[in-house]
């Protein structure tokens, strides 16, 4: 068991963490005040080639893997919650599927342009009446002949209105499994433009402010057939194995954000003085940082863990939901605490802890809140 | 090489379209200096095309002699035929030391002419002496005396470094402008004049020159000024130099910057103070809202007063700062121009 | 075209350097990087490459481990890494250096050298001019701007006031500034292939005309004679006052000094 990078990861993370540092870091605060999305840094992005990491050279992609992928949006997520899940819902959520379950003319026209950055991806499978519970969705759509017509809605899409392409999921029909009927969910690739598909409104957020989360909308939306993706009535596997690899996302997002607010604290409590001494010297915050900081090592192993185990495992699973469960925490654990040995500055926005705070509960609630993650772990023991 | 051959302190007047530049002279001041230790002459390498004229002012800063070198194909500087004439000024007259100029020229130059006749040379130095190498005798090695220990710093400023070039004669030298001092000038001095012609024949080292740009400006030189008002990023903002101007205006001196300020574009390079930038030695040196990198301190720590003013306390600026405030430049500047102006008007 | 980059692996003097305690630099203490003016004129040389297409290899000399920056190169998009290594190296001046990149860099095909104007760690800017002298071929400093037309190449060139528009044939050499250009990152991908690439590793051995008595220590004509911390005139005062106060303070300092 090896836990140290090799080379060329340590060198990719040398990469993320100087383009972190230079490019994303200096608008993290306007991004967040503007709750503008930072497209200046997603071209950025697309020029150094972040937004393909782990999709194969061939389809426009770094060829890299999944661990190179978990770097780069732990380090953009270290310095700003919303770069980080940009790169996150673009990869994990829709290239990936076009990777894995795209047909190959699905994948020359879709997948490539995505990969090089030259299209934005969303993936739209949350409505008002179906988060957790993937059941209730409501859109459907219908085959009209050489088209399918969508109607319905999504809500809270992570690169709403910014994206190109998107994963759509919606029902198809009624099939009967163990004696019950059911609704049968199939996936679509929806381009933005297609008439019938419009945005609603755009969502106020507490944290990951820049992030552009908007309602879509779909009246007599009508898609190429040939834009299934995937088998028909698979849709609710598809959604299942790519938010696994989402969570994986999600768990390194978490992950940067704990870890810059744990380095964030460090600089200032060595820097603020109380009673005549830097705070540093006090035992309470000797002691709140050593917490912080082993848990961070604990949510990073579990989180490379998590990205090693996509590459090389049929199944992750359960590794993808115990990295994001516990990264999760961890980040909104170690952010609360970063702000209370901030004391009144932590709770101003001069100080980025205040933004980190924020950000980091929506990574408990995104992608399968920490209850479905205990869900799908428990379950897997208890099978 | 016979070392006992090279007699002689050279130094390279770099003059641009026909008007000497300021290192010139302060290196015929140190020339003189270094000369004088090792008792023999300064000698003034003047280079270019009708340049004759320039050979008074050398002389009455006092270069001793003036080998001058002129020739059209020397009209603007260009490498090839420039380090020509140099290479075969110096295995003509056989000098011990030849200086020139740590300018954009100088920097091209030297080392061209170093490579070609085959000696040593030290960039940017900042202190020339003469003296023994190695400066304490070490057993079993000569100690050769009357060398010339070239002084530079290194490492962005974080340290300094005495080279010497025992083995190899000239020793060479660039030398960075604004640290030497002109010696004061003495009307009416007379120099030898010899001139010099190893005949130029271009070939492919030869570049062809397109176009000459000159920079429209009317910025003041920064290394001559008395008073200088230096802004960094602290500042904040183009439009907020303002205040810095103003400042200026009062207590009659010059705007300057630091890197960062540059490197945002509120200020052009030629207002720069540091170590890619100039070096300044003012009687007065105003830092406002600088932080005061190494690479800047080095740049203007000579100077006689420096005065910080800058809101973050534990800013290297106050470790060489002689008078440090710690406070809001946009509240402090504004006022102190005006005080000034009070106390002006007053006398 | 075949254009030949030479870069440095320097210790990273931003925010200071670190100090052994017999007051000798401490390389291992500093992060290793490529020097920032090599790093432009690779830059440089790419943007030459997707313009006009061209091959480009890096050239460093040092110690083994600066076979990092070259991968750094290739994960930028340079084509080749050649190291020149070997102890007998050790210890040269910019003599001695432009002496064996000139004795490598003659094993090579090249219509273009690149250099930085300076490393950050000898801020010398000498071994760019005389590399080119060793090799006979024109060198233009301080390039701001490159330019090929057909087999010349058009610079401007920087100087204090001005700037010329150069012309040069080929081959030749270009020294960069730092303010050349803003550098790309490497790539992810890149990073993946320069590790999988081979590096050309050469030693004493494969410098064409080269004399021994040129390289390393020996061949360095100058010696360093003395190095040492630069020593800094101390801190004066420093107040913390409310900003009258502190005008009243920085008016006495100016009247008492007779500056007004």
């Amino acid at each position: 068991m090896d836990f140290v990078l090799d080379k060329k990861h340590e060198m990719a993370r040398q990469l993320f963490k100087e383009f972190a540092e230079k490019e994303v870091k200096p608008l993290a605060q306007e991004v967040d005040e503007t709750e503008e999305f930072p497209r200046v840094t997603v071209d950025k992005m697309v020029k150094a080639g972040f937004m393909g990491i782990p999709v194969p050279k061939e389809y426009g992609g770094q060829g890299c893997d999944p661990l190179t992928y978990t770097m780069c949006v732990e380090e953009l997520s270290k310095v700003c919650g919303t770069t980080g899940v940009i790169v996150s819902a673009h990869t994990s959520l829709c290239c990936d599927p076009i990777m894995t379950f795209g047909t190959e003319e699905q994948k020359q026209k879709y997948l490539v342009p995505l990969a090089k950055g030259e299209k934005l991806g969303a993936f739209g499978l949350t409505e008002p009446g179906a988060g957790t519970d993937a059941q209730g969705q409501q859109t459907k759509a219908v085959l009209d002949g050489d088209e399918w017509v969508l109607n319905g809605s999504k809500c809270f899409i992570t690169n709403g209105k910014e994206a190109d392409v998107y994963v759509i999921f919606a029902v198809t029909g009624m099939v009967e499994k163990r004696g019950r009927m059911q609704k049968e969910i199939s996936a679509f690739i929806v381009e933005k433009g297609t008439p019938g598909f419009t945005f609603g409104t755009k969502e106020k957020k507490m944290g990951i402010r820049g992030s552009s989360t908007y309602e879509l909308i779909f009246q007599d939306c009508r898609i190429p057939k040939e834009n299934l993706l995937g088998q028909q009535g698979k849709g609710f596997n598809i959604a299942m194995h790519t938010l696994d690899g989402g969570r994986i996302g999600i768990a390194s997002q978490a992950l940067g954000i704990a870890e810059g607010a744990l380095e964030s604290t460090i600089a200032y409590v060595k820097e603020r003085k109380q009673f005549g001494r830097a705070i540093a010297a006090f035992q309470n915050t000797q002691f709140q940082l050593a917490d912080m900081a082993t848990k961070v090592q604990a949510a990073q192993l579990l989180v490379y863990k998590a990205a090693v185990a996509k590459a090389t495992q049929k199944s992750y699973s359960v590794e993808a939901a115990m990295a994001k469960l516990y990264a999760a925490e961890v980040a909104m654990e170690v952010t609360t605490k970063a702000v209370q040995l901030h004391g009144g500055y932590g709770y101003t926005r001069e100080y980025e802890v205040e933004r980190m705070m924020r950000d980091a509960k929506i990574t408990e609630i995104y992608e399968g809140t920490s209850e479905v993650q205990r869900m799908v772990i428990s379950s897997a023991l208890l099978k | 090489m016979n070392l006992e051959e090279y007699k002689g302190v050279f130094v390279f007047a770099q003059q641009v379209d026909n008007e000497l530049s300021g290192i010139a002279l302060e290196l015929v001041g140190k020339g003189k200096d270094l000369a004088k230790d090792l008792g023999t002459e300064v000698t003034a390498v003047l280079i270019g095309s009708q340049v004759k004229g320039l050979c008074t002012e050398l002389a009455e800063y006092g270069a001793d002699r003036i080998i001058v070198v002129d020739d059209p194909e020397l009209k603007e500087y260009r490498t090839e035929p420039y380090a020509h004439a140099l290479a075969e000024v110096i295995r003509k007259y056989k000098p011990e030391i030849m200086l020139i100029g740590a300018t954009a020229i100088g920097r091209d130059l030297g080392p061209r002419v170093s490579a070609r006749i085959h000696t040593g040379l030290t960039a940017d130095c900042t202190q020339l002496d003469i003296g023994d190498f190695p400066i304490n005798p070490v057993p079993g090695k000569e100690q050769k005396h009357n060398q010339l220990l070239m002084t530079r710093p290194a490492f962005g400023g974080n340290t300094i470094a005495t080279i010497a070039c025992p083995d190899f004669r000239p020793q060479m030298a660039t030398v960075r402008p604004g640290v030497m001092q002109k010696a004061p000038r003495v009307e009416g001095a007379q120099a030898v004049i010899e001139e010099f012609n190893p005949g130029f024949t271009p070939d492919n080292k030869y570049v062809e020159i397109l176009e000459i740009v000159k920079a429209v400006s009317d910025i003041e030189d920064i290394m001559d000024a008395k008073i200088l008002v230096s802004g960094g990023r602290g500042v904040g903002s183009p439009e907020n130099f303002k205040l810095l101007e103003d400042l200026a205006d009062a207590v009659g001196g010059t705007v300057s910057c630091s890197r960062a300020v540059v490197d945002a574009g509120w200020k052009p390079k030629a207002l720069q103070v540091g170590q890619t930038g100039k070096t300044v030695r003012p009687h007065v040196y105003f830092a406002v809202g600088i932080s005061g990198a190494i690479q800047h301190l080095a740049g203007m720590e000579e100077s006689d007063i420096i005065i910080a003013i800058n809101k973050d306390e534990t800013a290297p600026i106050f470790d060489v700062a002689d008078y440090g405030v710690v406070g809001d430049l946009n509240k402090i500047v504004p006022m102190l121009t005006e005080k000034i102006k009070e106390a002006k008007a007053q006398k | 075209m075949k254009i030949v980059v030479c870069i440095k692996q320097v210790p990273d003097t931003k925010g200071g350097v670190k100090f052994n305690p017999d007051g000798t630099l401490d390389r291992s203490a500093m992060l290793a990087i490529m020097n920032p003016d090599d790093k432009a004129g690779l830059e440089a040389a790419l943007r030459l490459k997707d313009q006009y297409g061209a091959e480009v290899t890096v050239i460093t000399m040092g110690l083994p481990k600066a076979e990092e920056v070259l991968r750094e190169a290739m994960a930028m998009g340079a084509d080749k890494g050649i190291l020149v290594t070997d102890r007998v190296l050790g210890g040269a001046d910019t003599w001695a250096t432009s002496q064996t990149l000139a004795g490598a860099i003659r094993n090579l095909e090249y219509d273009l050298i690149i250099t930085g104007r300076q490393a950050i760690d000898g801020d010398t800017a000498q071994v760019g001019p005389q590399l080119s002298e060793h090799l006979n071929i024109p060198v233009i400093s301080y390039a701001q701007n490159i330019k090929i037309d057909g087999d010349s190449v058009i610079v401007e060139r920087q100087y204090d006031d001005r700037y010329h528009v150069l012309k040069a044939k080929m081959p030749c050499l270009i020294t960069a500034l730092a303010e050349l250009n803003e550098p790309r990152y490497m790539t992810p991908g890149g990073i993946f292939d320069a590790y999988d690439a081979e590096i050309t590793v050469w030693g004493r051995a494969n410098l064409v005309d080269t004399l021994d008595s040129n390289l390393g220590l020996k061949g360095s004509p100058t010696q360093i004679a003395k190095a040492s911390d630069k020593v800094r005139k101390g801190a004066g005062e420093k107040v913390v006052l409310d900003p009258a106060e502190s005008v009243d303070y920085i008016m006495d300092k100016l009247l008492t000094k007779h500056v007004i």
